[in-house]
């Protein structure tokens, strides 16, 4: 991923060794503990999501990275394509996590400020009114999927979107991602239950403005 | 609604037709065995959600959906299809789940059932690790099935994405499903849900696969 992109990926771009050969994605550390969000989110959930299933998603988009790797060289589109899916899960896996730890903070909650706050009363009336459109978008993603707060560069207004599982908005949208919600029921289900909304109106007191900003 | 042609598979799920013939609404079915039934391979806790929140949230909504729809015209009916498709799906799809498990369940199907199995895939084992497989690898949330080709006469596993039902996307009959969404398993097992497949092989009820098996075949 090239740091060109509002320097949001940059960190996964994998490392390029001395001789320019790809090196691994790695997991990114959790910047709190795990215990950090409680009692919004518990320990529990950011444990298993963070050291499992994001560890799962970097691992494997390593493995599929080697696989295209190799079908790249020997020319083989069709394995190529066969390789897409796993790739898009995967990477859009990595990507998304990624985003979504340095958008929580154990310090976070409130509202933001300055240009931020503008461009959001600007282009949803007021903080309230794009609150409640990104929780509905959220709780209204139909299996699972994230929800998001996006920037579409070419009108140059913000933007809420959901993507279904793991695909990453920027690849699939053209949005830049600024604030990402998960609603895998992995991420609150041990909590929360099947009351998604619930989660919802909690994640909203650890949501870290300033990285957002 | 579902025509009765179908197999009688998803017979319950005709709503009933009042005296005046107005649609009924859809209800949600009892479970055939108790929530702690099925112990220790899927726990009481994820049972009793399973059934008393999230089947019956869909049933609904299946039933709002429907409402809406019989006043909509064209153009609103479009834009309930979606609505239609996963509050319906996921009311077919656990109504035909509850069924397919059972506390008496698991070991291997016997007669005409296992001879299919034996010739579709080769052994009853090759045909377990194939459904799990399936089930194991889809991305994010759906369905692993066992269902039935009518028009080539053979059994095929298939993997549907979020509520999407078998036979109204694929034309498969359902036989067997294993719901892989999260909230199936998370609880007990947590990411590992190749742990909840291994374990769900001691709860399924092959007396119910191979009647919805024989009734296909007429």
């Amino acid at each position: 991923l090239s740091p060109a992109v509002c320097g949001t990926s940059r960190h996964l771009a994998p490392v390029l060794g001395y001789l320019g050969s790809r090196q691994k994605h790695s997991l990114p550390d959790l910047p709190y503990d795990y215990g950090a969000l409680e009692p919004h989110i518990n320990a529990q959930i950011m444990q298993l999501h963070h050291s499992k299933h994001h560890a799962a998603y970097v691992n494997n988009l390593n493995v599929t990275e080697e696989k295209y790797q190799e079908a790249l060289a020997k020319g083989d589109v069709t394995a190529q394509i066969a390789l897409q899916p796993a790739l898009k899960f995967n990477g859009g896996g990595h990507i998304n996590h990624s985003i979504f730890w340095t958008n929580l903070s154990p310090n976070g909650g409130g509202e933001p400020k300055g240009e931020l706050l503008e461009a959001i009363k600007r282009d949803f009336g007021s903080f309230d009114k794009f609150k409640e459109k990104l929780t509905a978008a959220s709780v209204g993603v139909q299996g699972s999927g994230w929800g998001w707060l996006g920037f579409n560069k070419e009108r140059g207004h913000l933007q809420i979107a959901a993507c279904p599982n793991q695909d990453p908005l920027q690849g699939t949208t053209g949005l830049i991602p600024l604030l990402g919600i998960d609603v895998w029921e992995h991420a609150y289900y041990l909590q929360y239950k099947n009351v998604r909304p619930d989660y919802l109106k909690a994640i909203w007191n650890v949501i870290n403005w300033e990285n957002v900003t």
